[in-house]
C-alpha cells in the first residue's frame, strides 16, 4: 500500500471542486479552458497513478482515504472523467456560472464517491453529489423545475440518511470506516444497500429520476444522466457482488420502466425511464456475481453513459433550439437538424445493441452470463427487455423527434460545441463497437467473451429488427398507441397526492389540539389565574376579619361592604399599614410552623 | 439558409426504404438456417428464435402499455396545487 500525497498529484475530487470555485472569477476563453482542462489534467492522475490507498488523511481516529484505486474504480474514474469533459463542452456556451460551477462540483464528488476508501469520505462525496446536482435541475428557473428539485432534494436527504444509518450500524460492527465487500447481511447491510438503491433508482425508490431529470436544464441533463446513478452502480458492484436479491430486482427494473416508456410524451422523460431500464440490466449483472456478469455490468456502464449522454445531448439540441421537447409537438426535424439527427440515431443504435455498436459487446455480457447460470426466466426478461428498448429508445425518440409527421418546426443545427460534443461520443459509440478490445482491456476481469460470433450477430438482428418490423406493422395498421398529451402515475402518487393527506391530517390534528390549548389555557385558565391573583389578598383578609364581625353590629362589618373596601384599598394600593404589618406577622408565623 | 432535406417527403424513397428493410428481414430468417450455433438454452437453437420472440415481445410489450394507459393516464396538471 503507498500511503502518500507526494508525486501523485491532488485528489481529484479536490481538483474538480477547486477548479469549480475559480470559475466565477474567470471569463471567456480563459474560463472554458480552465473548465476543459480540469478533466484532462484528473485523467492522466488517474492514468498514472498505480493501484492502492492514495490521499489517505488521518482525522482524529479516522483514516479518511480519498484514492482508492484498483480496477473496478479506476475503469469508473476514467469513464467519469471523460464524460464530464464531453459534458463541459456541450455546456460550454451556457451563460450561467451556477451551472458551471454546480456541474464541475457534481462531477467531483462522483469521483470523490468512485475513488473513496472508506464511509466517511465516501458519505460526505454522497451528499455533496446530491446538492449540487439540485442546482442542475433549480437553473432552469421554471415554476416545475423549482417544485422537481425541491422533491429531489428531499429524497436524496432521505436517501443520505438510509445511507448513514447503515453506516454508523456498520461502523459499530466492524470498528473500522473502510469498507470493501459488504454482503447483505444484517441490518446495516440493508440499510446501506437502500440507501445506494434509492441514488442507483431501483423501483419503488425511482420516481425522483423520472420526475426531476425532465426539468433540468438542456446541459444540466446531460451532466445528471451520467453520474448519481452509475456511481451507485459502482458502490453496489464493490459492496453487494453476488446478491441474489440484486438479479430479481435487476430483472424486474429491466421490465418494469418500459412500460412507461412506451406512453410518455416528453422524450426527456422516456429517455429517464430508458435510463432505468438499461441500470436494471447492470444491477443484475452485479446480482449474478460472476467475473464475466461483473465484466459486463462495467463495460455495460461504461457504453451506457455514453450512448445515454448522447441521447440527452440530442434531446437537449433539440430543446435548445425549438423551445419543445414532447412528442406532440415535434417531427420532422430530419430535414432541418440532419446531424444532430444523425448522432440520435448512433445513440439509438447502440442503446438497442445493434452490431456494431457500442451496447452490443457489452449489454451481451450480461445476458450472456445470465444464460450460463441457466437463470432462464432472468434470460427471457433481459431478452424481453432489450427488445423492448428497440421501442421507445431505439425507434420512438428519433422517430418522433426527427421524422413522423411533420411538425412544421424549422431551426438550425445546435451551435458548434454541442454538435462536436455529440460527434466526439458517437464517434466513441462506434469505435468501442467495432473495436472492443481496448475496453476489454481495462475492465475488471480478464475477458475471453467473444462478441462477434455469427450466431450472436444474426441473433441480436433479428430481435432488434422484427421488432422493428412489429412497429411497422403497428403503426401502419393503427394500432400503435398514440402521443398525447398527459402524464402517467408512478409510485411518486404516494408522496405527491399522499403528502397532501398528511398535511391535512397535521392542520386538523396538530392545528386542533393548538386550538384546544389555546382557549383551555390562554384563555379561561389564565383568566382565572388572573382573577384569583387579584382577589386573593381580598379573599385572605375577608378570611381574618371575619371574627370582628361578630363582635360588632356596626354595618361597615358586613361582608359585602368589607369586600368592597378591601377590594378598593388593594386595587390602589392604599392599604393601611396596620393591614400589612399583620399579613406579614400572620405569614411569618405560618413559616416558622412549617419549617420547624 | 441550409437548404432543407426532404428525402422521406418522397413517397418513392419510403418505399424504397421499406424494401429494403423487408429484404433484410428475409435474409436474416434464410441465414438462420446456416449459422452454426452454440445455444445456451435448448430453444435458443430453434430457427429463427430471435426473431420470434423479439416480435412477440415488442407485440406484447405495446399491447400491455395500452391497457395500462386508462389507468395511467392524467392531465398534465395533475400534481398542480389548484
Amino acid at each position: 500500500m503507498i500511503p502518500t500525497m507526494l508525486p501523485t498529484g491532488i485528489a481529484p475530487p479536490l481538483i474538480f471542486i477547486i477548479g469549480a470555485l475559480l470559475i466565477p472569477f474567470l471569463k471567456g476563453r480563459l474560463k472554458s479552458a480552465v473548465m476543459l482542462s480540469i478533466p484532462v489534467l484528473t485523467f492522466i492522475i488517474l492514468v498514472h497513478i498505480p493501484e492502492g490507498k492514495h490521499w489517505v488523511f488521518s482525522i482524529l481516529d479516522y483514516d479518511l482515504i480519498l484514492g482508492r484505486v484498483d480496477r473496478l474504480s479506476r475503469i469508473f474514474g476514467y469513464i467519469f472523467t471523460i464524460i464530464a469533459f464531453i459534458s463541459i463542452i456541450f455546456a460550454l456556451k451556457v451563460d450561467d456560472n451556477v451551472q458551471h460551477v454546480s456541474g464541475l462540483i457534481y462531477a467531483g464528488a462522483t469521483l470523490g464517491v468512485t475513488l473513496a476508501g472508506d464511509f466517511f469520505s465516501l458519505y460526505i462525496f454522497w451528499e455533496i453529489m446530491a446538492v449540487a446536482s439540485t442546482f442542475l435541475i433549480l437553473a432552469r428557473k421554471t415554476e416545475k423545475s423549482h417544485t422537481a428539485a425541491f422533491r429531489y432534494i428531499l429524497v436524496h436527504l432521505f436517501g443520505g440518511l438510509l445511507l448513514l444509518a447503515g453506516i454508523i450500524l456498520y461502523y459499530q460492527q466492524c470498528g473500522t470506516l473502510e469498507f470493501d465487500y459488504i454482503g447483505l447481511e444484517g441490518i446495516a447491510s440493508y440499510l446501506i444497500f437502500a440507501g445506494i438503491a434509492l441514488n442507483a433508482a431501483i423501483p419503488p425508490l425511482h420516481p425522483w429520476l423520472k420526475d426531476a431529470y425532465p426539468e433540468a436544464t438542456v446541459t444540466g441533463a446531460v451532466f445528471l444522466s451520467a453520474f448519481t446513478t452509475k456511481s451507485a452502480v459502482y458502490v453496489m458492484a464493490r459492496t453487494f457482488p453476488g446478491a441474489e436479491l440484486l438479479i430479481y430486482l435487476g430483472a424486474m427494473m429491466t421490465a418494469l420502466p418500459i412500460f412507461y416508456a412506451v406512453l410518455e410524451n416528453d422524450i426527456r422523460r422516456v429517455l429517464s425511464y430508458s435510463l432505468m431500464n438499461q441500470v436494471g440490466f447492470m444491477m443484475c449483472g452485479i446480482g449474478i456475481g460472476t467475473q464475466l456478469a461483473i465484466n459486463g455490468t462495467v463495460s455495460h456502464a461504461f457504453c451506457h453513459i455514453l450512448y445515454k449522454a448522447l441521447l440527452f445531448m440530442a434531446a437537449g439540441s433539440v430543446l435548445h433550439m425549438t423551445g419543445k421537447i414532447r412528442c406532440t409537438d415535434l417531427g420532422g426535424l430530419y430535414k432541418t437538424m440532419p446531424l444532430t439527427c444523425i448522432f440520435c440515431m448512433v445513440g439509438s443504435a447502440s442503446i438497442s445493441a445493434f452490431p456494431f455498436f457500442s451496447g452490443f459487446i457489452s449489454k451481451s455480457m450480461i445476458v450472456s452470463a445470465a444464460a450460463h447460470d441457466k437463470l432462464t426466466l432472468i434470460w427471457l426478461i433481459l431478452q424481453f427487455a432489450s427488445a423492448g428498448v428497440v421501442d421507445h429508445a431505439g425507434i420512438k425518440v428519433p422517430y418522433f423527434m426527427f421524422f413522423g409527421h411533420d411538425s412544421g418546426i424549422r431551426t438550425k443545427e445546435p451551435p458548434l460545441n454541442m454538435l462536436i460534443a455529440m460527434g466526439i461520443t458517437a464517434c466513441f459509440c462506434i469505435f468501442i463497437g467495432i473495436f472492443p478490445k481496448p475496453l476489454y482491456n481495462i475492465l475488471p476481469f480478464p475477458v475471453d467473451y467473444v462478441p462477434y460470433t455469427t450466431a450472436h450477430v444474426v441473433g441480436q438482428l433479428q430481435l432488434l429488427m422484427f421488432g422493428a418490423l412489429a412497429f411497422c406493422l403497428l403503426i401502419l395498421s393503427g394500432n400503435y398507441p398514440s402521443e398525447i398529451r398527459a402524464i402517467n402515475l408512478d409510485t411518486d402518487w404516494f408522496y405527491r397526492k399522499g403528502s397532501r393527506l398528511i398535511y391535512v391530517l397535521a392542520d386538523q390534528g396538530l392545528n386542533g389540539i393548538n386550538r384546544i390549548c389555546d382557549n383551555l389555557f390562554a384563555r379561561n385558565l389564565s383568566g382565572l389565574l388572573g382573577r384569583f391573583s387579584r382577589k386573593a389578598s381580598t379573599m385572605m383578609m375577608l378570611g381574618f376579619l371575619a371574627p370582628v364581625k361578630f363582635f360588632t353590629r356596626d354595618h361597615k362589618f358586613s361582608p359585602s361592604h368589607m369586600e368592597k373596601h378591601l377590594e378598593a384599598i388593594f386595587e390602589s394600593g392604599t392599604v393601611p399599614l396596620g393591614f400589612s404589618v399583620a399579613l406579614a406577622a400572620i405569614f411569618l408565623t405560618g413559616v416558622m410552623i412549617v419549617l420547624y | 439558409m441550409k437548404k432543407e432535406l426532404t428525402i422521406f417527403d418522397k413517397p418513392k424513397n419510403v418505399k424504397k426504404l421499406l424494401f429494403v428493410f423487408y429484404a433484410a428481414l428475409a435474409a436474416l430468417l434464410i441465414a438462420d438456417f446456416f449459422i452454426p450455433k452454440h445455444a445456451d438454452f435448448p430453444w435458443e437453437a430453434q430457427t429463427n428464435f430471435f426473431a420470434v420472440y423479439g416480435f412477440i415481445s415488442y407485440v406484447g410489450l405495446i399491447y400491455v402499455s395500452k391497457l395500462l394507459r386508462p389507468f395511467l393516464k392524467k392531465k398534465e396538471n395533475y400534481y398542480e396545487d389548484n
